[in-house]
């Protein structure tokens, strides 16, 4: 919902992104979601008397992909600090965080307004840091803890409040989630709380310089909620400011099933942390090695593949947008292009058309990625080969490409097979079947006298006319036709 | 005090076994049950563990401390037994696993015989802040025996183990070694893994060995050190054999005399107890130049702002939830944590819990916590000028010998102070021993003390053992 355009608004955005390393951050257990309560855990990530937290090389790996893909510096030595509260989730009484030294500073990466304007959004420092257990409130008067989830490696994107508004807000986050699953070093599931988001926001008349109050909107667990809280929070600033109040600053909840958002108890939020670098840990030390090889085996980021499928593939912006939003996506297209004997601009669009169409419908519909579906992207090129090359029509290919869901066959022995040659071309077809009717007059006419046997030989003599390839059911259909007038 | 050779000579000639030597301990903690050393004595699982290191021996497979029985402080995590760190808050709690220093004792077939009373949660220099009472000093039981490893030290001072497991965090193993005429070791950072010891203060902390005899102080090392995936902070330089540098010579060893350690303060009897070491080292061929720390003054004062600090977090686990001790009463969490921390926590802990949140709360980090850290530094800097000139460092352990209990307890800034020779090595990280060199006109043990350079423990044994042979008793 717009809002008075004499304000805007100022927002900035923490992003907590889980890593999709096998282990947790600190321990051995594993990190795999949905297990039994309370299975997944060991004396290290119970935070038992003596026990000590050793680092997984992997999430440090991943938090200097994440760093490297969105044009931070990655420092050479960084360090893991305590975040002291009480919870009952939090076993140490402490989380292990990245506070005064994180491991990535300084960089931005650009989302595309509506509006096709392309604007850089400043990203202030990724950190390295464990999850929480998870606390169970809803089974009568007792909270239930479990703690499979404690000790799960997260990264923490913390923006500048570089946006203007919630759409703005909104396209940061899918960008991050672009950039996170790109890297494979996070899912980017909402709903398993794999990216889980906190805003910053606050509004100021347009044209001022100044921040104004700003309040922390927490629980913003779903791309819908991030524009539809920070909606209501800009339009709840403005209209205190319009009323001649004052924001206050506090830490409010978003209550996804009344739409807005609702103060914590100040209990919940007065916090001083008291962080002090782990005494448990070393410092982070990232060489230079460590940082170029991270570097070298960075997948092609989105907008570079866009471009890319612009600039040297002539698709069109749309098709290149949808192509790479999601990485299997993109390379599900550029194995089929890969692939494909022919690959000119037209035959490229087809395989896009192809991709974005076929592919992405039979994905949705079977909830999994492009990668899984029973149609390689090799099987996919070699069919659209035999459209290119006239085996088959475009109408047939859809035939062809439903019966490759179920028979794993190559996409040419399923059209021989099943005799989907090419029958488009029915001129063809009747100028055979014209030859013969004129030069066997006596059978037409026997056939005509009712003598319905004669059928078979005019099929036969058409078939071997054209070499076995016209289509059976096509033949008699012209036959039956041309016979009947 | 039989010591390992003693023990070693004995298994040898077949006049023992294992089984009969731990039998021996075990009656001698009996019998001196009144002294309050052990908080668990394994009467069972100690001869069985000796019957299968005799049965191991007779077929020529038992380990290098074959022979040896140990007690540990009972802040080291032991599979299947009770943990207590001397506190009334881990009530109940039974470790689920071994610290990598106990596993390495089994591996080497040490037999562990029990576990030893200390200050509350390592916090204390005289064992008396123990929620299982105070542990007495055998020569004269209205004494302390230091601490907090207080019961580690009688337990091996009055002949109750060969050696012991210690931790040391401002001098919690030097300390009592002295008071009680036994061989402390405090180990380089990093030299020990940590895992498996409740801590107190995670950068300050270490594990060593009590032991009669400086060798066999030396054998314990050599089982407990070296690099331990589970200890980020442990360390993977080399661990060379102890045993062998123990040469018996300290000829052109350039031993230095930090002056500021022989301030006002320091008894006399201690003060001539050093001379005399001095003479004898010197005798040996030693050369002995006095040399500067001048940050020394600031040590008890970082240390109590960086050692609080990290214990206040440390300890932030024993919240009554999970484990452990919880009051009974409370109806609601934040009450929980508030009823079960104050009754489970003795006083001396809480002071330390308060003190170290005050200094790492928003406004005053930078004054203390910052601050301190900075004069760490100038510390372990202090250190490493004069190391670049000496081999090792003489001091005394203690300002006094043994204090009377009670003396001390309402007055904690006194009992800080009895640290105040021991706690600049935990600050800078590097290892020290105390070795007994005789004893005062009341007949209460002195201990002197050796500091070496980072990893260089082979030293500082060395010298305490030229010392040892020279002033033993």
């Amino acid at each position: 919902m717009p809002w008075d355009e004499r304000y805007e608004a100022v927002i900035g955005l923490e992003i907590h992104a889980q890593l999709l390393t096998e282990t947790k951050a600190f321990c051995g257990c594993s990190t795999k979601f949905g297990d039994s309560p309370n299975a997944n855990v060991c004396p290290v990530c119970l935070g038992l008397p003596g026990v000590l937290p050793v680092p997984n090389r992997t999430m440090v790996e991943f938090a200097i992909r994440m760093g490297l893909a969105t044009d931070c510096t990655i420092a050479p030595r960084s360090l893991f600090a305590r975040k002291n509260y009480f919870y009952p989730d939090l076993p140490k009484g402490y989380q292990i965080s990245q506070y005064e030294e994180p491991i990535c500073t300084g960089g931005a990466i650009t989302i595309r307004l509506p509006n096709g304007a392309q604007k850089r959004i400043g990203i202030t420092r990724i950190h390295m840091e464990e999850d929480a257990g998870k606390s169970i409130h809803d089974r009568g008067n007792d909270t239930l803890v479990d703690l499979n989830r404690c000790g799960v490696p997260l990264i923490e994107i913390v923006s500048e409040p570089d946006m203007r508004s919630p759409r703005e807000a909104y396209l940061f986050m899918t960008a991050i989630r672009q950039r996170v699953t790109y890297l494979g070093i996070c899912d980017g599931n909402l709903e398993e709380g794999s990216l889980r988001c906190d805003a910053n926001v606050s509004v100021r008349r347009v044209g001022d310089t100044a921040f104004g109050t700003k309040t922390e909107v927490k629980n913003l667990n779903s791309f819908r909620f991030v524009e539809k809280a920070l909606e209501y929070e800009v339009n709840r600033q403005i209209g205190l400011l319009e009323s001649g109040r004052r924001v206050v600053q506090e830490t409010l909840l978003w209550d996804a099933d009344r739409e807005v958002c609702v103060p914590m108890r100040s209990k919940e939020e007065a916090h001083d942390y008291r962080y002090f670098p782990d005494p448990d840990l070393a410092p982070v030390l990232v060489d230079a090695d460590w940082i170029a090889r991270v570097k070298s085996e960075l997948p092609e980021m989105p907008e570079r593949r866009r471009d890319r499928y612009v600039r040297d593939f002539q698709l069109p912006e749309y098709d290149a947008e949808v192509l790479t939003t999601e990485r299997p996506v993109a390379e599900y297209f550029d194995a089929v292009v890969g692939a494909m004997k022919s690959r000119t601009t037209e035959t490229r669009k087809l395989a896009s058309n192809w991709v974005m169409g076929d592919v992405l419908r039979v994905a949705n519909e079977q909830h999994v990625t492009v990668s899984d579906i029973p149609v390689a992207p090799e099987r996919l090129a070699a069919m659209i080969d035999l459209v290119i090359d006239g085996t088959i029509s475009g109408k047939i290919a859809k035939e062809v490409f439903d019966i490759m869901m179920t028979d794993p066959d190559a996409p040419a022995s399923i059209v021989r097979k099943r005799g989907l040659v090419q029958v488009s071309d029915t001129s063809a077809i009747e100028q055979v079947i014209d030859a013969i009717l004129r030069s066997h007059a006596p059978q037409v006419e026997q056939y005509r006298a009712g003598k319905q046997q004669v059928f078979g030989f005019f099929v036969g003599e058409t078939m071997k006319a054209m070499k076995g390839k016209a289509n059976p059911a096509v033949v008699n259909e012209i036959l039956r036709r041309k016979l009947a007038s | 005090m039989r010591d390992f050779d003693d023990i070693r000579r004995d298994l040898a000639a077949g006049t023992a076994t294992v089984e009969s030597i731990t039998r021996d301990y075990l009656a001698s903690i009996g019998r001196q049950s009144g002294l309050n050393a052990f908080l668990a004595v394994f009467s069972e699982s100690a001869v069985e563990a000796a019957r299968e290191v005799d049965r191991k021996r007779s077929n020529g497979t038992a380990g290098s401390l074959a022979g040896m029985v140990v007690s540990v402080k009972d802040v080291l995590a032991m599979k299947g037994e009770r943990l207590t760190c001397g506190s009334k808050i881990l009530d109940g709690f039974i470790a689920p696993y071994d610290a990598t220093v106990i596993a390495r004792l089994r591996a080497a077939d040490a037999v562990l015989i029990g576990k030893c009373n200390m200050d509350e949660f390592a916090m204390g220099s005289s064992t008396e802040h123990s929620a299982f009472g105070r542990v007495h000093l055998p020569e004269d039981e209205a004494r302390v025996p230091g601490g907090s490893s207080g019961g580690s030290a009688v337990a091996v001072s009055a002949g109750m183990s060969t050696a012991s497991l210690g931790s040391d965090t401002g001098g919690s193993i030097r300390q009592p070694a002295a008071f009680t005429g036994v061989v402390g070791l405090k180990p380089t950072y990093g030299r020990v893994s940590r895992y498996g010891l409740v801590a107190f203060a995670s950068s300050f902390d270490t594990i060593g060995p009590f032991a009669s005899r400086v060798r066999d102080a030396a054998h314990v090392l050599q089982t407990i050190a070296g690099y331990d995936p589970y200890d980020a902070t442990s360390s993977a330089v080399p661990v060379p054999e102890y045993a062998s540098a123990l040469t018996g010579e300290v000829k052109g060893l350039k031993i230095g005399i930090p002056r500021e350690y022989f301030g006002p303060g320091l008894n006399d009897e201690i003060r001539s107890a050093v001379d005399a070491a001095l003479r004898t080292l010197r005798e040996h061929g030693a050369a002995v130049t006095e040399v500067s720390l001048p940050h020394t003054e600031y040590t008890i004062a970082a240390y109590y702002v960086l050692a609080t600090a990290e214990a206040s977090s440390n300890l932030a686990r024993f919240d009554g939830t999970r484990y452990g001790f919880r009051a009974p009463e409370a109806a609601e969490l934040n009450g929980l944590y508030v009823r079960s921390r104050t009754e489970g926590f003795g006083p001396e802990v809480q002071r330390r819990i308060m003190l170290g949140t005050y200094v790492l709360s928003a406004g005053y980090y930078d004054a203390y916590y910052r601050k301190a850290q900075k004069v760490r530094r100038l510390i372990a800097q202090d250190f490493d000028r004069v190391f670049a000139a000496v081999d090792c460092l003489l001091t005394p352990t203690t300002p006094t010998t043994a204090f009377r209990a009670g003396e001390k307890t309402d007055n904690p800034l006194a009992m800080y102070l009895s640290d105040i020779y021991t706690t600049s090595a935990n600050l800078a990280g590097i290892p020290g021993i105390s070795v007994p060199v005789g004893r005062d006109r009341r007949g209460l043990p002195i201990g002197v003390q050796i500091l070496g350079k980072k990893f260089d423990e082979s030293t500082i044994l060395r010298v305490a053992d030229v010392l040892e042979s020279a002033h033993a008793q």
